[in-house]
């Protein structure tokens, strides 16, 4: 209970940082301030993936459909917190680069998470409910999906050139940022995961509630 | 189910050989496959022109012709399978392993013949510049594995679903995309005949992608598989 209320006012201070306490950029400016949104909802776009294949693992494990539920409940918080940050990307790259998009790797790997997660929702969307042929297939998906996933995020940008600000961690393993952004950029990534634990939370309360008998309107 | 080590190879043999025999008799599979393939050669022939195009153009268009020729031709197979009720029996008798291995061998052979057969038509209608054809050759097969390693495990799931054939595609892109990329920046390599001498990651990528694709397939099978 009391913890909302805390993660509400860390947003609000966060939101705040991010346009008066850090500083801007050199050389992009104050258009690098979108970075303390867009990085976090990357971030949680990727870390909900592999919740829900760690979900899945789980229902193929015991073959309960519990862990399907909230495989696919993640994987939808995946895809909104995916579809934020491509399009917080995609004003970025207009303002600095042209062009909305431009195929640039990092702007492919994410744009191919989106096409994972469009892919599973057709999938199931495409299979009876009835039986666990849905929740089974949806599994197996989602692990053979993320196949992917490591060549287009880690290795993909790092390979090709490109337009993106040099990935923070670089090759050297160093910090190359300023300190102050660093911390905002990193009290940010905390509220985001905090939000999506939260919403997590919320959605287990409504599924125990549900089972209980009650009816509620997603 | 126990695998004997003696007797697995010759039970993938014979699930191989009855897929070819099937295959042969009807044809259907080579047939749409290669069809789809002409009609895409022909469309993208005919607007082209007589003006050439770059090593990097004729690299795009040889892959989608072939993604997307390889996905019509494969999902046709097991979706037969699954209509005919032969793929109970096959449930019944051989263990998932192995039927996944049968299948692999044989739609990675369909599909190479139908692949090669596609980049000879391809010359024929766009007559791209270049001596490297040798190193297209090495390509298209290594690509070609790679649509095979993924399609496999996917075409089962869809010969259960409703949406089937159109389905295909869809689920194999995101998987198949870093192969797919990996596999035009090396055809443009190989059309300039620069294949041996600028390689690195792409044919590295070319090479063990399909290995994790085949191995992951190979354990996610039998939960596809088996109701």
């Amino acid at each position: 209970m009391l913890v909302k209320y805390f993660l509400g006012l860390w947003m609000v201070l966060v939101i705040f940082a991010a346009f008066l306490y850090a500083p801007a950029a050199m050389g992009l400016g104050d258009y690098s301030r979108i970075i303390y949104f867009h990085v976090p909802m990357a971030w949680v776009g990727g870390v909900a993936y592999l919740v829900s294949m760690v979900y899945a693992i789980k229902y193929l494990q015991s073959e309960n459909l519990h862990y399907d539920r909230l495989a696919v409940f993640n994987a939808e918080i995946g895809t909104l917190f995916t579809i934020l940050a491509t399009i917080t990307g995609a004003i970025f790259a207009r303002v600095t680069w042209g062009d909305y998009w431009n195929w640039d790797p990092r702007q492919t790997s994410i744009f191919i998470l989106l096409l994972i997660y469009g892919a599973f929702f057709v999938l199931r969307s495409s299979l009876d409910s009835d039986g666990d042929r849905r929740a089974r297939f949806s599994a197996v998906y989602l692990l053979f999906a993320f196949i992917a996933v490591p060549f287009l995020v880690f290795i993909l940008p790092r390979v090709y050139a490109s337009l993106h600000p040099e990935p923070i961690i670089n090759v050297e393993g160093q910090l190359q940022m300023n300190t102050q952004m660093l911390i905002v950029l990193l009290a940010s990534l905390a509220g985001f995961s905090g939000l999506y634990a939260w919403i997590n939370q919320l959605y287990r309360r409504i599924v125990r509630l549900e089972d209980k008998g009650g009816e509620f309107d997603l | 189910m126990e695998i004997k080590s003696s007797g697995w190879v010759k039970r993938v043999a014979a699930l191989v050989v009855k897929d070819i025999k099937s295959e042969l008799r009807t044809r259907y599979a080579l047939n749409s496959l290669f069809m789809f393939a002409l009609v895409t050669l022909v469309v993208v022939s005919f607007t082209l022109g007589p003006m050439g195009a770059e090593p990097r153009v004729h690299a795009v268009l040889l892959w989608i012709a072939l993604f997307f020729s390889s996905m019509a031709g494969i999902s046709r197979g097991i979706v037969q399978e699954v209509e005919k009720g032969t793929a109970d029996a096959l449930r019944l008798t051989v263990p998932a392993e192995l039927v996944y291995v049968g299948k692999l061998i044989f739609n990675t052979c369909l599909l190479l013949i139908v692949n090669l057969l596609i980049l000879l038509f391809y010359y024929f209608f766009m007559s791209p510049t270049g001596n490297g054809v040798g190193g297209v050759i090495l390509v298209v097969m290594l690509g070609t594995i790679s649509l095979s390693g993924a399609s496999t495990l996917l075409s089962a799931m869809v010969a259960r679903a409703s949406l089937k054939g159109a389905l295909l595609p869809v689920l194999a892109f995101p998987i198949l995309l870093p192969a797919l990329l990996s596999a035009v920046e090396v055809t443009q390599l190989a059309f300039k005949g620069r294949l041996l001498l600028d390689w690195g990651g792409d044919l590295q990528m070319l090479v063990f992608y399909p290995l994790i694709l085949i191995t992951a397939s190979y354990l996610l099978f039998p939960l596809v598989w088996e109701d």
